[in-house]
């Protein structure tokens, strides 16, 4: 984390990091998606706010051309999301529970996992990308770790750790999928102030996530997504009593923008 | 001085015969390349995959037996279309991927058993079932010898990729390799190396090759290239024990071979230093001692 700012490989296109427009995406009779437009600027923290089943899954493999699309299209840094891939410009950082922790995997071969893209067909490491895993490891706080097998962190180290698999690839955009569920509040805040250097390096961040209390302190923007985007904007502006009752099917006590952490965070999660 | 002598002539004594040379070249090569492929079989939950492709060959050998083909074509065109046939059924019906896979080799494996049934034949189409290692002939060693260094030169090269596949195919994706690619090759080796096995163990073990050494290396180590390593050892040894077994008690080769791999396994499952169930049990107690002292899982060794 006392790493020196190191500008991200992306390009200064001046396109937004996220172009997507009207993304509909079905899985057979379900529809997923409904027309979804979303925009984000290059070097801002956006959340994605959305009950269960509202689609930010969804949302994110349609962004990275994981699911076919019924319709719209998708532009990140001005790109398809094929040739964004191919140039190592996006990072997935997956749900905790999509990963098995008992994958004789160390720390730091997770992290050379995202160097991949800029070897060989062989994938043999050379000195410049055990510069970035180093580095990366550093930002993160992780190199004293670096040797241990990936189930033998707690959750928010290893969320860390798929971080800084997305910091050696040198993506610009990162894709974080509930990167605080099952993350104790220390973690939490070390999280919070890795991904705020990403910010402040010019990269750009899609947090989904149920935290509503978490996401007023981490981002700049918020989405409300129910299989369409709701609303979009500053998170006091997005996060409204009205609209999270919509959405979540609560109603806030003290009709707080800001919902408290404790107590409720049961109901925000469902 | 005694037992000794007899344990040097357990081990020497079958030796002078050329067969068994033959037989734990192939039972060897065969284990080695086998276990290989077991790691990503094991970490990835595939072994009803693996028992699948492995009985879903049957009908391809037996017709490259009577086309005059090597085995490899007919078990390569079966094993792909069975894996290509449960994608299908699987998407197209309401039946799910386990049942799909279960239909599908079961059928294939049918079809074969028919075939060899009615197809009058010099070489005993039999042994493809339950393999003849003491009886393998030039061709064969050659093929085993072929379709294993085929196997392991892909392995040497994508190794990485395999891993990465198994481990976290989104990110795969995501920096623009393709996942349905690693995917096909992967099973594109194992079937394969369910040629290469079967000419040691027969079709019906074959499974139990692309599956026993990994779980066993799995039991025994947190690093991948050490579950390699392990794996590999584990069924070279049984192998080279498994055909002396067989010379000894004049027993099916393939069975003494799996026979001394699920040993192995065994061993593994109770007394591994961690994963190992007795390890499991000593460290519940001592824990159980300090009582209200829950472990913390970044502190862990």
């Amino acid at each position: 984390m006392t790493a020196p700012a190191r500008a991200p490989e992306a390009p200064a296109t001046g396109h937004p990091a996220i172009d997507a427009r009207g993304l509909t995406v079905r899985y057979g009779d379900v529809l997923a998606l409904d027309a979804a437009d979303l925009r984000v600027e290059s070097g801002t923290v956006c959340a994605l706010l959305g009950a269960n089943g509202s689609g930010k899954s969804t949302l994110f493999s349609a962004l990275i051309g994981l699911v076919p699309l019924a319709g719209g299209q998708v532009l990140l840094h001005g790109r398809t999301p094929d040739r964004a891939r191919k140039a190592g410009l996006v990072a997935y950082v997956p749900q905790s529970e999509r990963i098995d922790h008992s994958f004789p995997v160390r720390v730091v071969d997770v992290v050379m996992m995202g160097r991949y893209g800029h070897m060989g067909p062989m994938r043999r490491p050379r000195a410049a990308d055990r510069r970035a895993v180093a580095e990366a490891l550093e930002r993160t706080g992780l190199s004293h770790l670096a040797h241990r097998q990936v189930g033998a962190l707690s959750g928010g180290q290893r969320k860390r750790a798929f971080v800084a698999r997305g910091i050696a690839q040198g993506a610009d955009l990162f894709l974080l999928d509930e990167p605080f569920a099952g993350v104790d509040k220390g973690s939490e805040a070390t999280i919070t102030e890795v991904l705020h250097g990403m910010r402040e390096e010019g990269r750009t961040l899609l947090v989904s996530t149920h935290d509503l209390a978490g996401a007023g302190e981490l981002c700049d923007r918020a989405v409300l997504l129910q299989r369409r985007v709701l609303a979009e904007g500053a998170p006091e502006q997005v996060l409204t009593p009205e609209r999270l009752a919509e959405v979540f099917g609560i109603t806030a006590p003290g009709a707080s923008a800001r919902p408290r952490h404790d107590g409720q965070e049961a109901a925000w999660r469902r | 001085m005694e037992a000794l002598n007899a344990l040097v002539q357990w081990f020497t004594v079958p030796l002078q015969f050329d067969f068994m040379w033959r037989a734990m070249l192939v039972s060897v090569v065969a284990g080695a390349v086998c276990a290989v492929l077991s790691c990503w079989m094991t970490l990835i939950g595939w072994s009803l995959m693996g028992d699948a492709v492995s009985h879903a060959v049957l009908p391809g050998v037996v017709l490259s037996y009577l086309l005059g083909l090597p085995f490899a074509v007919g078990a390569l065109v079966f094993g792909a279309g069975s894996v290509a046939l449960i994608g299908v059924v699987n998407r197209t019906s309401r039946v799910k991927e386990d049942a799909a896979i279960g239909v599908v080799f079961t059928a294939l494996f049918a079809v074969g058993v028919l075939l060899v049934s009615k197809i009058p034949s010099q070489t005993d189409l039999m042994h493809i079932l339950f393999g003849n290692v003491l009886g393998v002939s030039d061709a064969d060693i050659a093929q085993v010898l072929a379709a294993g260094a085929v196997v392991l030169a892909v392995v040497l090269v994508k190794h990485r990729d395999l891993t990465l596949y198994a481990f976290d195919r989104v990110h795969a994706h995501a920096i623009g390799l393709n996942p349905r690619r690693l995917e096909a090759l992967l099973l594109g080796l194992l079937a394969v190396t369910v040629v290469v096995a079967l000419q040691a163990v027969g079709i019906i073990l074959v499974v139990a090759m692309v599956i026993v050494p990994g779980a066993t290396a799995y039991l025994l180590t947190d690093r991948f290239e050490r579950m390699l390593a392990i794996a590999v050892a584990v069924a070279v040894t049984a192998s080279v024990l498994g055909t002396y077994l067989s010379f000894h008690l004049d027993a099916a080769t393939g069975g003494a071979v799996v026979a001394v791999q699920a040993c192995a396994f065994a061993l593994a499952y109770l007394f591994a230093p961690r994963h190992g169930v007795a390890a499991g049990a000593l460290r519940r107690a001592r824990q159980a001692r300090r009582t209200g002292e829950p472990a913390d899982p970044a502190s862990a060794p």
